[in-house]
């Protein structure tokens, strides 16, 4: 945020990162959505996330759409740049950021209506162009600025808070990141902390086109009887699968997880990502597995959450276009024009 | 019969995809490496492979380079026009067939001269292969052209040399249908006609080039390093160039690694998000686009102007929506383009009539956009993007640096006491900005549209919104300041001329038309929206201006109106808008009418 100098008051007692930064650091404005929105709960992860990992807070870009999740990014990394763009086109808004500046971590926030309805096109775009970022749906499956509206990913036969029932198909935004490119691939519940936070984690460490779904009520308009976005269906129809840890180089970082199989999965920067298997035949790195597997347990009615897909070893979309290491707005006059003598040579071809 | 040298129109039927550009674009450079002026239109369908074509080259020692009305030669190879064609060939003028088919007495004219080739006949025996056989059709008329009109040989065959360097198969056999050609129009034929050409000094250091492919190396040498764009006739050329140049020009030798992005994306809405994403984060960003592709942006210019964000939009316009029309020119999206989006927006506009200003504008619209921190869109047009056309020669001055606008870096911010994001510091109502990623704790913000105060801090406060809207008008005046001036040619006159892009092109011809008729007119060449001061004096200074535009609704001249409160009655619409580019003959016929009509005296009565 634009700031004016004043003094910084810090708790006492709060604990410090590598970097010598409390979660504090990491914060942003006061929230303004309702009170019990499951988006303000994945705001406080990715704050608990980027603490954990000791990302310098400033060296993110913030990129959103128009809707309820999309004016998250003012509610966490506020010293990092936000910029909160058009409905459902964050994913062209964050393309840009990202060519222009590799080495800035992109978060992109996008809603279900956002991604998924408006912005359809965007998100499988900037997925198939495998940009390399965090892409989190707060998935409420519901508008929430404009009073309850269904969004696309809004289960056949939900009902709106009046009782209606959905009358179409849904459409599944993990499935299709799955099919369409995206190296990292998971789905969590915003009252799931425990399960979330280490996503997010791995998702930041990727480098490659992440995606996370995260179903995320929303208290005032998709959160009664007969929704299949409310707190309590998700927690009643949730099947974990593939939970996640991420361990940095140095110190552990441990979370207690529900015991199961263990796979260590070495990643590009040296740290590890410790998956958790629920389901002892599942596998994380199975593309077509995992598509199989989220649609199987869809029609189901089971919501799968956690880490379904990852490669350890993604391309990125700087690496398809060969661009040089060199954040691309840094470069200068010397390094971009050719300058006279060239152009005489091109005014002579062009004889 | 007295010779006339170097000053003709030639018209070149043919089939789309029949292989005929190549044939046409080499009898056009043939000449020009002659050193005489020419100006070639490409007259072209959407289609890939079998609707008509034509291919349209003025030339002129004069060196008038718009399009003048009446075809002298036609080399009509197209059977399904022909009729057409020989219908459009001036009284005493030329008609090229192939007569391996004789020509159809209904269609004999007495008044053409009839220059019948069997080049089909003459094919059979020579190439064995059918495909050949038709794209030798083409070089055959043009060995032809070069025995009737006098084209020096050896500049050809040099063409040829040079095109198919590398692929020496293909010389030989080029070269013989060449020869097929003249031989046969030296045995048969009148040879060279009283039509023709010589060498001439006339083109100077020119160079032929087409806007587009100037605007793609303009942006090259101008810093862009992020290009997105999605294709759309006749705007995608830009782009093309763009990746060629900078596949050339921009590439870490030591590493192989490219100084730039560029991305083919889904959509019009994508291509301008691309632009403004990596613009807010501090590359110099462009997409190119026609008519529709604005329509498409203008959600997000609105955002980008309220935002304040920089981008550069090259609008290549054309003519209606849909096929058909749209690969014909026209200058029809000023209107669109300048109040482009929702609530109280305006965008610069740039309106360059030559490829070397293609090149130039392509530098100062990164650097205007990223001054006034706002889109600019470069309004060029099918007629001076894709058509091969005489330029001066390409400037760079090597002691210029980029302006990369107020931007604040690390260092700056450091020393700050203060900043706010939309303070007006200088009073210029254009604020401070800061890039993603600068400082560890000062300078970051939160980039929204309207609801925020000088400090970005998020507010619904009528008086923030008030003083926002002031400050941006502000600007808006500063910009008036920065953006490339007229060029005015004032000899205080009462009546003068107005117009823009390549509407200047016929200009020259039509002035001297006027004068003859006893007609003198100030002229004023637009280059750029908003209108500086200088546009204002001549719309003042003089008692009417004639404003010459190729649209329906006199779109500058509304934007006149508009901006200026110009009493409209002052300003006379000289409009054509039928698909062709506008002629020298039509402006100088509506402003002749006009004079005859109101009874405005001419140089003569004036003088008396």
């Amino acid at each position: 945020m634009t700031f004016v100098a004043k003094p910084k008051v810090h708790h006492p007692n709060l604990p410090l990162n590598e970097l010598g930064l409390t979660r504090r650091d990491y914060e942003g404005s006061v929230s303004t959505l309702c009170a019990g929105c499951g988006h303000d709960s994945v705001s406080a992860a990715i704050v608990q996330a980027c603490a954990e990992l000791s990302l310098p807070p400033h060296r993110f870009a913030k990129v959103s759409g128009i809707g309820c999740s999309s004016k998250t990014p003012s509610y966490f990394l506020n010293k990092s740049h936000g910029f909160n763009s058009v409905h459902g086109r964050m994913p062209s808004v964050m393309t840009g950021a990202n060519l222009a500046n590799r080495e800035l971590l992109g978060i992109g926030v996008s809603g279900d209506g956002d991604s998924a309805s408006i912005g359809l096109g965007q998100f499988a775009h900037i997925v198939r162009r495998r940009i390399n970022m965090l892409y989190l749906v707060d998935n409420n499956g519901t508008y929430g600025l404009t009073k309850g509206q269904f969004s696309a990913t809004n289960d056949k036969g939900s009902t709106s808070k009046k009782g209606a029932p959905n009358l179409y198909e849904p459409i599944d935004l993990v499935s299709m990141a799955l099919q369409i490119g995206a190296t990292f691939v998971a789905r969590s519940f915003s009252g799931d902390k425990a399960q979330l936070v280490p996503l997010i984690k791995a998702a930041l460490m990727h480098k490659g086109m992440a995606f996370i779904d995260v179903i995320s009520p929303c208290v005032a308009f998709n959160n009664h009887n007969g929704s299949t976005k409310s707190y309590e269906f998700v927690r009643e129809h949730t099947q974990e699968l593939v939970n996640a840890d991420l361990i940095m180089t140095h110190p552990e970082v441990t979370v207690d997880y529900a015991e199961g199989t263990r796979e260590d999965v070495s990643m590009p920067d040296g740290s590890t990502l410790r998956l958790h298997k629920l389901d002892a035949d599942y596998d994380a790195h199975d593309r077509v597995g995992a598509l199989n597997y989220v649609q199987r347990s869809q029609e189901q009615g089971e919501v799968v959450t956690g880490l379904l897909y990852v490669d350890p070893d993604p391309l990125e979309c700087h690496d398809i276009m060969g661009t040089v290491d060199q954040p691309l707005n840094e470069l200068n006059e010397a390094q971009l024009c050719p300058g006279s003598v060239a152009l005489d040579e091109i005014n002579a071809s062009y004889r | 019969m007295p010779i006339k040298y170097n000053d003709f129109v030639i018209r070149f039927a043919n089939v789309n995809g029949s292989g005929s550009a190549s044939a046409n674009g080499m009898f056009a450079k043939a000449l020009f490496r002659m050193g005489i002026p020419v100006a070639t239109r490409n007259i072209f369908p959407s289609n890939i492979q079998g609707l008509p074509t034509w291919f349209e080259v003025r030339v002129n020692e004069q060196g008038y380079l718009g399009r003048r009305e009446g075809v002298d030669i036609m080399v009509a190879m197209n059977a399904e026009t022909l009729v057409e064609d020989v219908a459009s060939v001036s009284p005493g003028g030329y008609l090229l067939y192939d007569n391996s088919k004789p020509l159809a007495k209904t269609l004999r004219r007495d008044d053409v001269n009839e220059i019948g080739i069997p080049i089909a006949t003459m094919m059979l025996p020579e190439f064995a292969d059918p495909k050949q056989r038709s794209l030798f059709k083409n070089i055959t008329y043009l060995g032809a052209l070069a025995g009737l009109l006098n084209i020096e040989f050896e500049v050809i065959t040099g063409m040829v040399a040079t095109q198919y360097k590398g692929k020496d198969a293909l010389i030989a056999p080029n070269i013989r249908a060449l020869e097929i050609g003249r031989d046969y129009a030296l045995r048969y034929l009148q040879a060279p006609l009283p039509l023709q050409v010589r060498r001439s000094d006339a083109v100077g250091d020119r160079i032929m080039m087409d806007g587009n492919d100037a605007a793609g190396l303009g942006a090259v040498f101008g810093g862009a390093t992020v290009c997105a764009w999605y294709p759309i006739t006749p705007s995608t050329s830009v782009a093309e160039s763009f990746e060629n140049h900078a596949n050339r020009l921009r590439v870490d030798k030591a590493s192989g690694q490219k100084k730039f992005a560029i991305i083919q994306v889904e959509d019009e809405l994508a291509a301008i998000g691309v632009v403004i994403g990596a613009a807010w984060n501090g590359s110099r960003a462009f997409t190119a686009t026609s008519g529709p592709g604005i329509s498409l942006m203008s959600e997000f210019l609105g955002l980008a102007y309220f935002a304040e964000i920089p981008a550069v939009v090259w609008d290549i316009q054309r003519s209606g929506p849909s096929t058909g029309m749209p690969t014909r020119t026209q200058q029809g999206d000023l209107i669109g383009a300048a109040y482009a989006s929702h609530g109280d927006t305006k965008h610069p506009l740039l309106f360059p009539s030559t490829p070397k200003e293609c090149f130039d504008f392509a530098t100062v619209a990164l650097d205007l956009a990223d001054r006034a921190q706002t889109p600019i869109l470069v309004m060029s047009d099918l007629e001076l993007g894709m058509n091969d056309n005489l330029s001066e020669p390409l400037q760079w001055d090597d002691q210029a640096r980029y302006d990369r606008g107020k931007v604040l870096d690390s260092e700056a911010l450091q020393k700050s006491e203060v900043f706010g994001r939309y303070l007006d510091v200088d009073g210029d109502g254009i604020g401070y900005r800061t890039l993603p990623g600068t400082h560890p704790e000062k300078g970051a913000f939160f980039t929204r549209g309207t609801s925020r105060d000088e400090f970005a801090a998020y507010t619904e406060s009528p008086e923030a919104y008030e003083r926002n809207m002031q400050r941006l008008e502000l600007k808006w005046q500063t910009i008036r300041g920065l953006v490339p001036a007229a060029e005015i040619d004032d000899q205080k006159r009462r009546v003068g001329v107005l117009f823009y892009g390549t509407t200047a092109l016929p200009i020259p011809e039509a002035l001297d038309l006027l004068h003859v008729d006893g007609i003198a007119l100030d002229s004023c060449r637009v280059r750029a929206f908003p209108f500086g001061t200088e546009v204002e004096a001549f719309v003042q200074e003089h008692d009417l201006v004639f404003v010459v535009e190729q649209n329906r609704d006199a779109q500058m001249r509304t934007l006149l109106i508009n901006e200026l409160q110009t009493a409209p009655a002052k300003l006379v619409p000289v409009l054509y808008y039928a698909g062709l580019s506008i002629s020298a003959d039509t402006i100088h016929q509506q402003i002749n009418e006009y004079f005859t009509a109101n009874k405005l005296s001419r140089i003569s009565e004036v003088q008396s």
